[in-house]
């Protein structure tokens, strides 16, 4: 099978990481990596890994449009509107880990079969990509009438952009709840922890179901069948302890220990939110070498 | 003389108290007890969630009344006393800010754990263009070394804070502690330097007292010490300490007496105390608000309160995360089962 050429705009620590990620996939090759800084640490590693690397952001695919398929946009909110803009105009498929949600929010084991032709789609949050599913998996058994999340992380592993637009974590979180999770009402909690060594990223999932439609039994295996499925493509995903149950309130709580791949391990935000991009990347991939097939 | 106060205090009941009641609070109580702070001439009165604005939560407790109401209750009878709400970024935000100030919220007061002031950035600068008095609020100041908490305080004054408050969010602070602290933050701010206690250890007034020596003029307390773990410096004790002292608040120590006596106490579940579990929280350095949490999942899971609570202090536990006492509570249930 012929891989899909993908690129990578921002070399931040997603950006970073995503290129570790990106060299290991079996059907998605990483041609380019766009930055702004050509002395950054990130930009030093793109030219290490030999691919193409431009200062000069998306502008500089212009010159190459047919180099990648996709790009993976790791830079912000605002960057985002112009980089989507060029890539759209440039036919490349956006993948958006900033959160501008211009596109529809995808978590890949809830909708990426509906939103495989989508142009760009939206990872919303790294809590959203670690609960969501969990509020799904309750949803399939019982109707969520709420349902909240608290994410906690090291603060070594929250950004200057995550630092700096907190609300936007929140906000864009209780929407993923609601949109993609099912829940009639999401809400959303950050915590930063500066503990030392740093924490694990945390995350509890609270849901109230409706009360005539409570199975725990069902319930519990629907998360632990979840948890195995997120576990597909975020090794360190699991679950501490089984769903407690508290009346017609649910509580999981989740543990996600990071690859370790361009941050250590506790970074385990980091890490499913570009776990959950290079899976979206990899079945857009899938999608267009089963379209060649059956068009051949 | 002058007209100048020495000491601008805040009654945090109507807040901090929202945790000792589980958030029951009703627009009754609140009304109640703003109009006769307004009386007695507190010049600020915190209304909110305990965990500040959108702090009702099942991680927290659901509010009986939308904290709105609430905010909007108080507003209407405090002619002379200004309203005051809290919040912390990553549960709040700024739409909910500014519902507060068109309610007629005067005061912002931004909470952050003592190591996180960036993220009170956008916060402290809303508040400011809102019209607001702007306080920056270093929860937990107990965990950061003195450096640190230094640090972190210039960060929310360059954003605008108009004081900043050292938050003794685990009453686990002793006297020689807050002094060293207040006047390392007198020496490197120019804003108002502010002291919020909690009396787990029973140094809340002595606490105070060091705080206010060394320069602090802003200071919380709450009424019977209706607030989170053993409650804040008592307020209508503080305030005859501190005209016994000379030291002038303008607030009226009679009509606290009264407010405390026929207001305030009939709110109460019970007596404020310290007892075995808000001892621990202030011996363990836990956060306050995880006392009645800790009681029921002690119930719930069949473990000691005080153990739930020394893991929670030993793992470095912040505030908010009172889904750590499930978590813990579980863990250590599973263990003294396995033991067995």
């Amino acid at each position: 099978m012929s891989k899909l050429k993908v690129g990578i705009i921002g070399t931040g620590n997603i950006g970073s990481d995503l290129m570790v990620k990106l060299s290991k996939s079996e059907s998605l090759e990483l041609k380019a990596v766009m930055g702004v800084d050509p002395e950054s640490r990130g930009m030093r590693h793109a030219k290490e890994l030999g691919v193409n690397v431009f200062d000069n952001g998306i502008d500089g695919l212009k010159d190459y449009p047919d180099l990648v398929d996709i790009v993976f946009d790791a830079t912000s909110a605002k960057a985002h509107l112009h980089n989507n803009e060029a890539a759209q105009e440039m036919g490349i498929q956006m993948l958006d880990l900033t959160p501008a949600a211009i596109g529809p929010f995808i978590v890949p084991t809830v909708n990426l079969g509906e939103n495989l032709e989508a142009k760009n789609v939206n990872l919303i949050t790294c809590g959203g990509q670690a609960t969501i599913p969990i509020v799904h998996a309750i949803q399939q058994v019982a109707t969520v009438d709420y349902a909240e999340i608290v994410a906690t992380i090291s603060s070594k592993s929250a950004g200057p952009g995550t630092r700096a637009n907190i609300d936007e974590f929140t906000e864009t979180t209780a929407k993923g709840i609601e949109q993609v999770g099912g829940a009639k009402k999401g809400k959303a909690i950050i915590i930063l922890n500066p503990a030392e060594p740093p924490i694990m990223m945390r995350d509890t999932v609270h849901a109230i179901v409706d009360e005539a439609e409570l199975d725990e039994k069902a319930i519990t295996e629907s998360v632990q069948k979840m948890a195995d499925k997120v576990q597909s493509y975020v090794p360190g995903y699991h679950l501490r302890t089984e769903p407690i149950f508290d009346g017609n309130k649910v509580s999981v709580f989740l543990e996600i220990e990071g690859a370790g791949h361009y941050l250590p391990k506790y970074a385990g935000n980091l890490d499913i939110m570009t776990s959950a991009a290079v899976k979206v990347a990899e079945e857009f991939a899938n999608e267009k070498a089963a379209k060649t097939v059956e068009q051949s | 003389m002058s007209n100048e106060l020495d000491i601008k205090l805040t009654e945090v009941a109507l807040r901090d108290g929202s945790h000792a009641i589980s958030h029951q609070y009703t627009v009754e109580q609140v009304t109640n007890v703003t109009k006769a702070l307004n009386e007695a001439r507190v010049p600020y009165i915190e209304v909110t969630h305990g965990d500040g604005l959108g702090g009702s939560s099942l991680q927290y407790g659901m509010s009986l009344t939308d904290e709105l109401k609430l905010i909007e209750a108080a507003v209407s009878v405090a002619d002379f006393s200004k309203i005051a709400v809290l919040l912390l970024p990553g549960i709040g935000t700024i739409e909910n800010l500014k519902e507060a100030a068109n309610l007629g919220a005067k005061m912002a007061r931004v909470a952050t754990h003592v190591t996180e002031a960036d993220v009170s950035k956008q916060h402290i600068e809303t508040a400011k263009e809102l019209g607001m008095e702007t306080v920056g609020f270093l929860m937990m100041s107990h965990m950061a070394p003195v450096e640190k908490l230094v640090e972190q305080a210039k960060l929310m004054e360059s954003y605008g804070a108009d004081t900043v408050y050292m938050v003794d969010s685990a009453g686990a602070l002793l006297p020689h502690e807050v002094r060293e602290r207040t006047k390392a933050l007198k020496q490197a701010l120019s804003c108002n330097v502010g002291f919020h206690g909690h009396n787990n250890l029973s140094v809340a007034m002595g606490n105070t007292l060091a705080a206010i020596e060394e320069g602090a003029t802003r200071i919380d307390g709450s009424m019977r010490c209706l607030g989170a773990g053993a409650g804040n410096t008592q307020t209508e004790v503080l305030v005859a300490v501190l005209e016994k002292m000379g030291i002038k608040t303008g607030v009226d120590v009679y009509k606290m007496m009264d407010i405390a006596e026929d207001i305030v106490a009939p709110i109460l579940p019970k007596p404020q105390e310290i007892d075995r579990d808000s001892l621990t929280m202030g011996y363990a350095g836990v956060y306050s608000s995880f006392l009645l949490h800790a009681n029921r999942a002690s119930k719930k899971f069949g473990v000691d309160s005080r153990d739930i609570l020394m893991e929670l202090g030993r793992r470095e536990i912040v505030g908010g995360q009172e889904d750590m006492i499930i978590d813990v509570a579980a863990e250590l249930a599973g263990k003294e089962k396995a033991a067995t």
